[in-house]
């Protein structure tokens, strides 16, 4: 149980998301989560203005019902699951963070500067956060897919396009991290 | 009775992303950084045991657990597409340090700000159906 309440190491939890795609697979289905965006675009009448979203959203019910038994782990694991939730990552980026003014770096899960209280509401907060929610979202449908689809499912049949998306998912990264980061923080 | 199996299956992945923190925002920074192993120890050990069960998979032709036969399809060949889309999503993955099988974990985590990503996504998703037919592919 100790075990379980700690921090769990790269080599358990890269196993079991694995796992996770060889069970989809195993039920006949596929190991993808951004799909689930445009299903839920289809749900919302998206089907009524681009061809896009004229597809039988039902056939991915299945699919949705994943996304909402990932939230529920998300609860589990944070409330019941969990001792602290305090993310120790490397002590260089620790300082890179502070010096940006990201005080909440090794003490928190996510940015208390992004995820706390109204901090959110601060209008550049607000904007990072839509910019970054938007391009992963077009992103992911342009590509075909996100790191689910394309890093670890399209990967791992050794798909060209799917290492065409990864090494651009990593450009992107690399940009934003070590180029556009500095002028926006 | 499938839909439960499917609900147990996200919910056993949502507890793994959380849990080996590759729903946390630093370790999004962090590996962009080339500070850790960790990110890329989850994604290359997944890899490899997903390289492994997908060649097995395909060589036995293995039925699925209701018998129906499995079909791994394969990438449609394009390179624009992947690469702009890529780097698009990659922007996104480092700004909002979530992609999207971490924002559903968050969600559910009480990361409330969460949703705004979540909801821009999805807003971003449908502005790319809309421009589809007009986008280099």
């Amino acid at each position: 149980m100790e075990f379980i309440l700690k921090p769990w190491p790269w080599y358990v939890g890269g196993p079991l998301i694995a796992l996770t795609m060889a069970l989809l697979i195993l039920l006949g289905k596929r190991f993808g989560m951004s799909s689930n965006l445009r299903t839920i675009c289809t749900v919302a009448g998206g089907h009524k203005v681009a061809e896009f979203f004229r597809f039988d959203w039902k056939a991915q019910r299945w699919n949705l019902i994943v996304a909402v038994g990932v939230a529920i782990g998300g609860f589990l694991a944070k409330n019941h699951l969990t001792e602290s939730d305090h993310v120790t990552i490397n002590a260089t980026s620790v300082k890179q963070l502070n010096d940006m003014g990201f005080l909440s770096a090794g003490n928190a899960y996510m940015p208390e500067e992004f995820f706390s209280g109204n901090a959110w509401l601060h209008p550049k907060v607000l904007g990072i956060l839509i910019i970054g929610g938007f391009l992963v979202g077009f992103g992911a449908r342009y590509a075909g897919g996100c790191t689910s689809g394309h890093a670890i499912s399209g990967l791992s049949n050794l798909q060209l396009p799917s290492l065409i998306a990864v090494i651009g998912f990593f450009v992107g990264g690399l940009v934003m991290v070590h180029i556009l980061f500095p002028l926006i923080f | 009775m499938r839909n439960l199996i499917y609900l147990m299956v996200g919910l056993f992945f949502g507890v793994v992303l959380f849990k080996s923190e590759a729903a946390s925002w630093f370790r999004i920074y962090e590996m962009f950084r080339f500070d850790s192993f960790h990110m890329y120890g989850i994604m290359g050990s997944a890899l490899f045991l997903g390289i492994i069960f997908t060649k097995v998979v395909k060589h036995n032709k293995t039925t699925s657990f209701f018998g129906e036969p499995i079909t791994i399809a394969d990438k449609e060949k394009s390179v624009v597409r992947y690469a702009i889309g890529g780097v698009l999503f990659g922007l996104g993955w480092a700004l909002a340090g979530a992609c999207p099988g971490p924002m559903y974990v968050l969600v559910g985590a009480g990361y409330w700000p969460i949703l705004v990503v979540l909801l821009s996504a999805v807003l971003g998703t449908f502005c790319y159906g809309l421009l589809r037919s007009k986008l280099p592919h």
